[in-house]
C-alpha cells in the first residue's frame, strides 16, 4: 500500500506549480481563519485579565455579574458567611472599579483601581521596582507596567498624581500577566484605600476571593454561596463566563464566525477548484491505472492521500504562518492581543478537514466515474 | 495448434438506447493463442478497439463470453476482474498514457507498484526492462524529453514488466513516422513475443502488416475474415 501512496505522492508534489496553488490556498485559509480566532482569544483573554492577575482559585459575586469589569457590591456579612463555610481555608475581600487620575502635568485619565486585602494582599501583581509594605504608606498606589503604563506620563516611584481628587503617589512599579481590555492603565491599592478614594454605593465587596481546602470542597461551598443568594464560579468558570458574554451578547462572537466563515469559504475555493482541477488533468492517467488493474479503493486512497497531504501541509504552513505573524507583530505592537490557543488549532483543523473532504469527494467522484474504455480508445 | 489464450465467443456490444443505439461488434468469435501477434484491423468505425477492450476485460459485453486460460473474465467481480487485468494483460495505449510528472522508471514500475511490490524493488526491476527496451540510462527522465519512439518503448516496457501473458496494443504505431513504428513493432515481435505470450494488436497501418501471425478482418462490427501472416 505505500507504493501507492509514494506513487500519489509524487504525482501530487511533482506538478509543482499545482501543488503550490493548493499549498497557497489552504495555507492563507488557515492564516486568515487563526489570525482571526486568535485575536478573539487574545481580546477574550484580555476581557479576563483582573481574574487572571489576581490569581483565586474561587469567585463570589452577585449572580448578575456578566464580566469581571461590571461589578455589583455586596454587603460584607457574605465575606464572613463565606469565611465560616466548611471547605473554606481562606477568603478575602476585593475591590476593583475605575477612578479619574489627575497627573501632573493637569492631564486627566481613567484608571481601572484595584483594592487589595488590607491584611493578605491577596493577589498582588509582581513587584519590579519598590516594596509591597510600601502600599500601606499613606496614599501609596502600585501602577502596572504594561502597554497602558505610557498614558500615566511614564511614572516613576516617588510620582505623584490624584485619584478622585485625593493625593496618590507611586510607591511601586509592577508587572502583571495580562494586560487589560479596556486601554487604560491599573492602579493597586489596599481594599481600604480603594473604598476611600472611589466613590461607591453601599455595599461595597466586588468579589471575595476564595481558596478551597480540596478541589473536592468547591462543590460544596458553590452550594452554601448559592444558599446565601449569591453565585461562587472557579477562576476558569468565570473566564467561561466573561467570555460567553462577550462571543453571545456583545456582537463579536458573530463577527468573528462571519470573518472565519469568509476565510473558510476564500480557502475552500482556491484549493477545491485547484485540486478539483489537478484531478480533471489527470483524470486520462487516473482512467489508465484502473485499466492496468488498480482497483476503485486504491483510486479513492491516492486522492483521499492526496488531498489530506495537501490539507495537512497547509495547515502546519498555515499554522507557521499565523505565529510568525504574531510573534513578529508582537515586538512591535504590544498592544496586539492576538493569542493562539488549542482552540484556534483545533478548529483550523476541522475546517481544513472539511475543505479536503470536499475537495477529494468531487475528485473521487470523477475519478469512480471514468471508464477504462474512455481511456483505451482515446 | 498453440494452447489458446483467449477464447471468444458470440461477443456482442452495442453503444445507446432507442434510436441512437449502435451495435459496435455483431456476434464476433475469435481465439488468440499463446506465441502469436494476432492484428485486428479495419477502417474506422469498424469495432476493433470495443473488441480488444471486451477481450481485455475492460468493457463488458452485452452477450457472449471471454475466457482467458479457461476462466470467463466477464464472470469475477469487479475487484477479480481488476486483479485479472493486472496480473494478466500489459496495454499499450493509443497516446501512451505515461505520466509526465513521473520519471521513465517510475512509469515503468507502475504495475510493480500495484502489485504492492516495495517501491524500490520495483525501480530496480523496472531499469532492467528500460534496459531490454533499449533505454538504458534514460530511467531518470521524465517522458517529455523522449522522443515519441522512446515514449512508446517505456509503454512497452510498462506493458511487460508485469511479465503478462497477454499484451494489448492499441495502434502503437499511430503516433510515430513509418520507420519508428516499423522498428518498434519489430522490436515486440523479436524480443516481446514468446511462446508463453500472446500479443493483439488493433492498427490499420500497413506498414506493420509484415509482422503479423494472423490478422482478424473486421467491417462494421463484424469479423469478416481471417487471414495468416499480415494482410490489410
Amino acid at each position: 500500500m505505500t507504493g501507492i501512496l509514494k506513487l500519489a505522492y509524487k504525482l501530487l508534489v511533482n506538478d509543482k506549480a499545482k501543488f503550490t496553488a493548493l499549498l497557497v490556498g489552504i495555507t492563507f485559509a488557515v492564516f486568515l481563519m487563526i489570525a482571526m480566532t486568535s485575536l478573539f482569544a487574545g481580546v477574550l483573554y484580555r476581557a479576563s485579565a483582573t481574574v487572571v492577575n489576581l490569581g483565586a482559585s474561587m469567585w463570589i459575586m452577585d449572580p448578575s455579574v456578566q464580566t469581571v469589569a461590571n461589578t455589583i457590591g455586596m454587603p460584607d456579612y457574605v465575606l464572613d458567611a463565606v469565611r465560616s463555610i466548611h471547605g473554606v481555608d481562606y477568603a478575602v475581600p476585593v475591590y476593583t472599579g475605575s477612578g479619574l487620575v489627575k497627573l501632573a502635568d493637569g492631564s486627566f485619565q481613567a484608571a481601572n483601581v484595584v483594592g487589595l486585602d488590607d491584611t493578605s494582599l491577596f493577589g498582588r501583581p509582581n513587584l519590579i521596582q519598590g516594596k509591597i509594605e510600601d502600599i500601606y504608606a499613606e496614599n501609596g498606589f502600585i501602577v502596572i507596567k504594561d502597554t497602558e503604563f505610557r498614558k500615566m506620563n511614564n511614572p516613576t516611584v516617588g510620582t505623584e498624581f490624584e485619584v478622585n481628587e485625593h493625593r496618590g503617589v507611586i510607591v511601586g512599579i509592577a508587572t502583571v500577566n495580562s494586560s487589560g481590555l479596556f486601554g487604560i492603565p491599573t492602579l493597586y491599592t489596599t481594599y481600604n484605600r480603594a473604598l476611600e478614594y472611589i466613590p461607591n454605593p453601599r455595599f461595597t465587596i466586588s468579589y471575595v476571593l476564595v481558596d478551597p481546602k480540596t478541589p473536592a470542597d468547591v462543590a460544596n461551598i458553590k452550594r452554601e454561596v448559592q444558599g446565601l443568594g449569591y453565585l461562587a464560579l472557579t477562576k476558569d468558570e468565570f473566564m467561561s463566563k466573561i467570555s460567553a458574554f462577550y462571543m453571545f451578547q456583545t456582537g463579536m462572537g458573530m463577527n468573528l464566525l462571519i470573518m472565519t466563515i469568509m476565510s473558510f469559504i476564500v480557502g475552500l475555493s482556491i484549493s477545491g477548484q485547484t485540486f478539483y482541477t489537478f484531478v480533471l488533468e489527470n483524470i486520462e492517467k487516473f482512467g489508465a491505472l484502473k485499466a492496468m488493474g488498480a482497483k476503485s479503493r486504491e483510486l479513492i486512497l491516492m486522492i483521499l492521500f492526496q488531498a489530506s497531504f495537501t490539507a495537512l501541509t497547509g495547515y502546519g504552513l498555515g499554522i507557521g504562518l499565523c505565529a510568525g505573524t504574531i510573534a513578529l507583530a508582537k515586538m512591535r505592537l504590544p498592544d496586539y492581543a492576538a493569542m493562539i490557543m488549542y482552540w484556534n488549532l483545533g478548529l483550523a483543523l476541522g475546517m481544513v478537514v472539511i475543505i479536503a473532504a470536499i475537495s477529494s469527494y468531487f475528485g473521487v467522484r470523477r475519478v469512480l466515474r471514468i471508464e477504462p474504455f474512455d481511456i483505451f480508445r482515446g | 495448434m498453440a494452447e489458446a489464450a483467449i477464447r471468444a465467443t458470440g461477443i456482442v456490444k452495442w453503444f445507446g438506447e432507442g434510436e441512437a443505439k449502435t451495435t459496435a461488434v455483431k456476434d464476433v468469435s475469435i481465439e488468440a493463442y499463446f506465441g502469436e501477434m494476432l492484428y485486428i484491423v479495419g477502417p474506422s468505425g469498424s469495432g476493433k478497439t470495443t473488441l480488444l477492450s471486451v477481450l481485455s476485460g475492460i468493457l463488458r459485453p452485452d452477450s457472449g463470453s471471454v475466457t482467458v486460460e479457461g476462466a470467463d473474465i466477464w464472470k469475477l467481480s469487479s475487484d477479480k476482474l481488476a486483479d485479472f487485468r493486472l496480473q494478466k494483460i500489459g496495454f499499450v495505449f493509443q497516446d501512451f498514457h505515461l505520466f509526465p510528472r513521473l520519471t521513465t522508471a517510475e512509469n515503468v514500475a507502475i504495475p510493480l507498484i500495484l502489485k504492492r511490490e516495495n517501491w524500490s524493488d520495483a525501480i530496480v526491476e523496472a531499469k532492467k526492462y528500460l534496459e531490454i527496451v533499449g533505454l538504458k540510462g534514460r530511467a531518470d527522465l521524465p517522458p517529455v524529453k523522449l522522443s515519441g519512439g522512446e515514449q512508446q518503448r517505456v509503454a512497452i516496457a510498462r506493458a511487460i514488466v508485469g511479465k503478462p501473458d497477454i499484451m494489448i496494443m492499441d495502434e502503437p504505431t499511430a503516433s510515430l513516422d513509418g520507420d519508428t513504428g516499423q522498428s518498434i513493432v519489430r522490436f515486440v515481435k523479436q524480443n516481446v513475443l514468446n511462446e508463453k505470450r500472446c500479443i493483439l494488436i488493433v492498427t490499420h497501418d500497413d506498414r506493420i502488416a509484415e509482422f503479423a501471425s494472423r490478422t482478424l478482418k473486421m467491417e462494421d462490427g463484424k469479423l469478416i475474415g481471417v487471414e495468416k501472416g499480415g494482410s490489410m
